[in-house]
């Protein structure tokens, strides 16, 4: 066995570390509005935003293709007017991963912004405080913790994206590999001994994604 | 200084229809819990937007839907001490105060010059946390007066602090309500801190106020059954007028005189201390069914002869202990009789 090929991890890092940078401020964004709307729209607002959840990673990588293709409407239209393919490139996995772990930062910002005492809102503007101060230097640091393991628990499950990502960026060592399409290319290729080492990387590193997601719920519950 | 409040809001279950004013004074609101007392506190801080109406502090117009004007929270420089105070629980009780400070120029000075006031430096740099509940009330309310308020409202200031604190911390929010000097409105469903609070009172009763006025008025002359039971009075039973200008009380099967009793009367309400021992006008001969001792009086609950209900009679304790016996004569004296409306 020869040196390990490491640019698939850097590639599975900073596809999900650009993915979750991005969920992080959409999922809080939409939490926080969706939470204001009138009760019927925001119950079909709830289940749009939610869907990528249980949906299928291959199905959701389907719609994007429609979507996203190269003769598709934005894919055609960003080749066009940006010059940018959208499919079969680094970033595109970013697209992917962004669209199916949304909804694990969505629900859990939503989750943290219940559990807040409104009256913390209510208090700071009869005492003047803006609204921009009182979500950033109020209900924020508040809901730190819950939004804080939700941010850990998406980037984890972007780590891990396979489905979507396989089928908007495909296998190419070296340029769109990513640690599980090269488990899977490893496995399929009857290179099990190169295989079994992607594995324990992955295991590794979730285990301990997920070791700091339990401390920071421990630290919530102790609080 | 002077607060006009007229609004409603159609909520479930009830329509909130408030209207009164208060000048230089201390007005409490009492009613029972979900009568809108609260709700009307946050109409008027800007928290919660009535259906229509209008709310002025001193002149200045803070709601009126007729003429489009709705100030934020923001700008109404209405101070509201919540139930639970909503300290800001990621901060110290120092950054709490900071943040009631609006001129930010001097606000740090302004902040240590209050806690020493309200003699809390030692705990600058706790959490509210690690507070205790008086400590918390204070620094509540030290952030909302260095916020520079017009208006005062205090949401069941006491709610959330064991009863022996109570009473020590009622006396340092009587001085902070009369060094502050302007409106302050107090809602409370405890008729005995609201009464040692205010000057003047509102019942409150299905999101309406139901009488106003100063609150020795509404404790000796409540006009309503309702307002009777929120200023204490526990004996209360229908009455049916005699020919005779005489009643019967139907619950206690008791024929009183009452003096002129009014066309609307439908209830007679009798506090407890009211009642006297032995013979006299509306005598009354019964049996005690059961006996209640309160921490220094007992509650002798007596069942009229040919009563329906047994109404209670509250004695000394010793007293009682001297002259116990298994029946009674009493009397309602004429003056103690409340004649109610519906």
């Amino acid at each position: 066995m020869g040196e390990l090929d490491w640019f698939p991890l850097w590639n599975s890092l900073r596809i999900a570390a650009v993915s979750t940078a991005i969920v992080f401020f959409a999922g809080i964004a939409l939490a926080y509005y969706v939470a204001r709307l009138p009760r019927l729209v925001k119950g079909v607002a709830d289940v749009i935003l939610t869907l990528p959840l249980v949906l299928p990673p291959t199905v959701v990588g389907y719609l994007l293709l429609r979507l996203l293709g190269p003769k598709r409407i934005l894919g055609a239209w960003a080749l066009r007017v940006l010059g940018l393919r959208l499919t079969m490139t680094w970033w595109s996995a970013i697209i992917a991963t962004a669209v199916v772990v949304f909804p694990l930062m969505y629900r859990t910002a939503r989750g943290a912004f219940e559990s807040f005492d409104e009256t913390l809102a209510q208090a700071g503007q009869t005492l003047g405080l803006s609204n921009t101060y009182i979500f950033w230097r109020i209900r924020m640091p508040v809901c730190r913790q819950g939004i804080l393991a939700g941010t850990v628990l998406t980037f984890a499950r972007a780590l891990g994206e396979y489905g979507a990502t396989s089928m908007i960026a495909g296998y190419t060592p070296g340029r769109t590999a990513t640690v599980s399409t090269t488990v899977y290319q490893l496995w399929r290729t009857d290179n099990d001994a190169l295989a079994l080492r992607w594995v324990l990387v992955n295991v590794a590193i979730s285990a301990a994604v997920l070791l700091a997601v339990n401390l920071l719920e421990r630290r919530k519950g102790a609080a | 200084m002077s607060l006009v409040v007229d609004i409603e809001k159609r909520l479930p279950g009830f329509t909130l229809k408030m209207a009164f004013t208060a000048g230089n004074e201390t007005l409490a609101l009492l009613g029972a819990s979900g009568s809108g007392k609260s709700m009307t506190l946050q109409c008027i801080a800007g928290i919660v937007t009535p259906d229509r109406g209008h709310i002025e502090v001193d002149g200045r117009v803070l709601f009126d839907s007729d003429s489009r004007v709705n100030l934020p929270p923001q700008q109404r420089r209405v101070g509201y001490l919540f139930q639970q105070y909503a300290l800001f629980p990621h901060m110290t009780a120092r950054q709490n105060l900071l943040c009631g400070v609006r001129d930010k120029k001097r606000a740090g000075a302004k902040a240590d010059a209050m806690l020493a006031t309200l003699g809390l430096t030692a705990a600058a740099d706790k959490l509210p946390a690690q507070l205790s509940g008086g400590e918390q009330q204070r620094i509540a309310l030290g952030r909302i007066l260095l916020n520079g308020p017009d208006i005062l409202l205090l949401d069941e200031p006491f709610s959330a602090l064991d009863s022996h604190l109570r009473f020590a911390l009622e006396g340092e929010l009587r001085r902070t309500i009369r060094d502050f000097g302007k409106t302050v409105v107090l809602v409370s469903h405890d008729r005995d801190e609201a009464y040692r609070l205010s000057d003047t009172m509102a019942l409150v009763e299905n999101g309406h106020v139901t009488a106003r006025g100063t609150k020795e008025t509404i404790f000796a002359r409540p006009r309503t059954r309702a307002g009777a039971a929120l200023t204490g009075c526990k004996n209360l039973s229908p009455i049916t007028p005699l020919p005779d200008g005489r009643i019967l009380a139907d619950d206690w099967g008791v024929l009183l005189t009452a003096g002129q009793v009014p066309e609307t009367a439908r209830y007679v309400g009798v506090r407890m201390h009211a009642v006297q021992y032995g013979p006299g006008e509306n005598e009354l001969h019964g049996a005690v069914t059961e006996v209640v001792e309160n921490p220094f009086s007992c509650t002798v609950m007596v069942q009229p002869q040919g009563g329906k209900k047994p109404l209670g009679w509250e004695v000394d304790k010793s007293w009682w202990r001297e002259h116990k016996a298994g029946s009674v004569t009493l009397h309602l004296p004429k003056d103690a009789l409340l004649l109610l409306e519906e």
